[in-house]
């Protein structure tokens, strides 16, 4: 049920490469040419929200914390989808995402965090420049919505 | 042939009275979804890093609280963490009582945040062996041929 509907949603908005075997044996998915960033200070996190883009066909890269995602951009790197974590040592999401904004990057930013207790945080990091905001724990269906949510939006 | 089905149902009794006794929660089985052919080890791959990192935690929250003045910031930060990384794998019982103990942080109540300290740990220690012995199952049905009911 579920592969059904991450596989209708990538060609929903037109980036499927080739098509996925069809039925319960195809176990590789599609590969996409959708890039992505992984930014959480915390291995397991990393470790499932790396999986679940991978599983997606969304190639993706991981790092600690803000600092290094902004590195990572004045270098020169660029990704269609951010995933960015709020409580990072060294350098926040918030801060991060303001930093990324204030550099021009135009990626789809996502923040994910755990339910806060403090909602002017939340309304302060959507204001940092976010596109969406998910709960932790993240879910292919949570992932797959940010994609949706901003594709209907272009 | 007979033992294989046994272990399944072995198994599958197994992950639903965890389930049943809150053990686990939805995320687990997100989890379990995102393992394929490509990646069989992935949940226990998973699991076994918040091990890793839960006992470090735990140390550090120890340290923490015997600190004679106590840096509560510390002890929440620490806590926050234990609760975002214990919320990704579905282990909802440690997930609960880290949010209590966040809310003693918050008052600064040093009995309370003990109090937590060791209900945490014993909720840990619980769930811990408790997927050590649901990996040994899965162990088993696979060496016995069988594979991992989906």
């Amino acid at each position: 049920m579920s592969s059904n509907n991450t596989e209708n949603w990538m060609k929903d908005i037109g980036v499927l490469d080739h098509p996925s075997g069809v039925g319960e044996g195809s176990t590789t998915s599609a590969a996409t040419n959708i890039t992505a960033l992984v930014v959480d200070d915390d291995s397991v996190n990393q470790m499932i929200h790396s999986k679940i883009l991978e599983n997606l066909g969304i190639q993706n890269q991981v790092v600690r914390n803000g600092k290094e995602a902004v590195d990572l951009h004045s270098s020169g790197n660029n990704f269609d989808l951010i995933l960015m974590d709020m409580d990072m040592p060294v350098m926040n999401g918030i801060e991060a995402t303001r930093k990324l904004r204030a550099m021009g990057v135009r990626s789809i930013i996502a923040g994910v965090s755990t339910c806060t207790r403090d909602e002017r945080e939340q309304k302060e990091f959507m204001e940092a420049g976010l596109d969406d905001f998910q709960e932790k724990p993240l879910t292919t269906p949570k992932v797959v919505s940010i994609l949706q949510k901003v594709n209907k939006k272009c | 042939m007979d033992g294989v089905a046994q272990l399944q149902k072995q198994l599958v009794d197994y992950t639903a009275s965890l389930f049943q006794e809150g053990f686990l929660d939805e995320q687990f089985n997100q989890l379990q979804q995102l393992q394929d052919e490509s990646n069989p080890d992935f949940v226990v791959e998973v699991v076994s890093l918040f091990f890793e990192d839960s006992e470090r935690l735990l140390n550090e929250l120890a340290k923490a609280l015997e600190q004679k003045t106590i840096d509560f910031r510390k002890v929440d930060a620490h806590v926050h963490q234990f609760k975002g990384s214990s919320s990704s794998i579905g282990a909802q019982r440690v997930q609960k009582v880290c949010i209590a103990f966040r809310n003693y942080c918050e008052e600064q109540n040093i009995e309370g945040c003990l109090k937590c300290l060791q209900q945490v740990k014993h909720e840990y220690s619980l769930v811990k062996s408790k997927l050590e012995t649901l990996f040994k199952i899965e162990k088993q049905l696979i060496a016995a041929g069988g594979s991992i009911p989906t």
